[in-house]
């Protein structure tokens, strides 16, 4: 099987920092992500993730930090050629030349690339129902996400990046988008993409990486997710004492009240165990969904903003 | 077979394709020989990361449930010792139960049955024995 779970990053970034004036878009970004996986990097709008995405491309300069796309230097220009004959690459804005039809910007681009595979090209051209005869500037924002997608997926790329791909989509298009996606992986390429759409990312990814405020918030396996992550709640029958939770694994304790809800990425039971010692009367333990994770990590970021 | 996920369980999607495959198996509507749809067939189908099929056909390799070939996909294990042995030990028991009954009607006493299974294990068993 050609896919494997080998953590060789295919891209890694060090302390990537971009500012525009003032505002620093991207913030000491530390990322490292694996080959061999469907990675998915998540935030809201305006978090930092197409300013990372284009600097990891070397379409735009960092402001100070570095980065390497397949093992190449991402502020070397000829470093970068090399590492792009191996990347796919779907743009936010999925522009390709206007007064093209759809079959000469095909043409055009597969002139390009020696890795080029016409029967993948055939197969996407059926399956996105693309009109060959109708000029680029005319398709609808889905046809174009389409046309991108089929340049990016007719290579046999090592890694494929993708920007936003289900921006502006619809729901029957974003499903074929994640089909596509899974088939990619299928063939053995990396995946990276960007989103802001929890279920998608839940749905297709194996690792997760959260990005706030140019930051790196969170990251880590679906699979943990699902299995070690929990909500813990504590009902108390008195005004609990403070609880000092020193378990490793806990991420954040909130109390409310009686009820103190502790949110674990590890030991749950350890946590549940020093929660009975404290003296609670109730426990309840719930899994953490992507979403609340999501939600919990942006959340605390605007509160820890706001006391700064 | 169907198979379904719930990717917002609080239960890896891999130990939710095992659980429903090893049902499956238990119940018989999966039988020894029969193939599960190829890893990038079952992803495509359900819409998730071939390495969440891959572990759950692995694992359940591991527990011998499932026979893994190179290029051609999953199968149900047809080496499932444990499940053949039991079929055959039902078998045994239905014939030795008509054996006892028969018996007991000719009017032999259960002492003398048991002498006689025994005297007749033993003379097998010592008669394999000798080269």
């Amino acid at each position: 099987m050609r896919y494997s779970m080998t953590p060789d990053p295919v891209l890694q970034t060090h302390n990537l920092t971009k500012r525009f004036g003032r505002i620093e878009a991207v913030s000491n970004l530390d990322m490292r992500v694996a080959g061999g996986r469907i990675t998915g990097l998540l935030g809201r709008n305006g978090s930092g993730k197409s300013t990372t995405i284009k600097m990891l491309m070397g379409i735009m300069r960092p402001s100070s930090g570095a980065g390497t796309l397949l093992g190449r230097d991402i502020a070397d220009a000829s470093e970068c050629r090399k590492s792009r004959e191996r990347v796919a690459y779907v743009a936010e804005d999925k522009q390709t030349y206007g007064y093209m039809t759809v079959a000469e910007v095909i043409a055009f681009t597969r002139s390009f690339y020696s890795d080029w595979d016409t029967d993948s090209e055939r197969r996407l051209l059926r399956q996105f129902e693309l009109p060959l005869t109708r000029k680029v500037k005319a398709l609808s924002k889905g046809m174009r996400t389409k046309l991108a997608l089929l340049l990016a997926l007719s290579r046999h790329a090592q890694l494929l990046i993708l920007d936003e791909p289900s921006e502006g989509l619809d729901p029957v298009s974003i499903e074929e988008l994640l089909l596509s996606l899974v088939v990619a992986a299928a063939d053995g390429t990396t995946v990276f993409f960007s989103s802001h759409q929890i279920a998608e990312v839940e749905r297709v990814a194996d690792h997760v990486c959260i990005v706030d405020r140019g930051r790196l918030v969170a990251d880590t396996s679906l699979e943990q997710i699902r299995q070690d992550y929990r909500r813990i709640t504590f009902g108390f029958s008195t005004d609990p004492p403070p609880l000092h939770f020193s378990n490793p694994g806990v991420r954040s304790v909130h109390t409310d009240g009686r009820q103190v809800t502790v949110m674990a990425d590890n030991n749950a039971d350890d946590v549940i165990e020093r929660g009975r010692s404290f003296g609670a009367s109730t426990v309840e333990s719930t899994p953490v969904s992507l979403r609340e994770l999501f939600l919990s990590t942006v959340k605390e970021d605007v509160h820890h903003d706001a006391l700064v | 077979m169907i198979l379904t996920i719930n990717a917002s369980s609080g239960q890896p999607i891999y130990v939710q394709l095992m659980q429903q495959i090893r049902h499956a198996i238990e119940t018989g509507v999966l039988r020894a020989g029969d193939s599960l749809p190829g890893v990038r067939t079952l992803a495509q189908q359900l819409v998730i990361s071939p390495n969440t099929v891959v572990k759950a056909y692995t694992e359940l390799q591991h527990e011998g449930l499932l026979e893994l070939r190179h290029g051609s996909g999953a199968y149900v294990s047809v080496h499932r010792a444990k499940k053949a042995r039991t079929d055959r030990l039902r078998q045994a028991k239905e014939r030795v139960k008509g054996l006892v009954e028969r018996l007991q009607k000719e009017g032999l006493s259960e002492s003398e049955i048991h002498r006689l299974v025994e005297a007749e294990l033993f003379f097998t068993t010592t008669n394999e024995r000798k080269p």
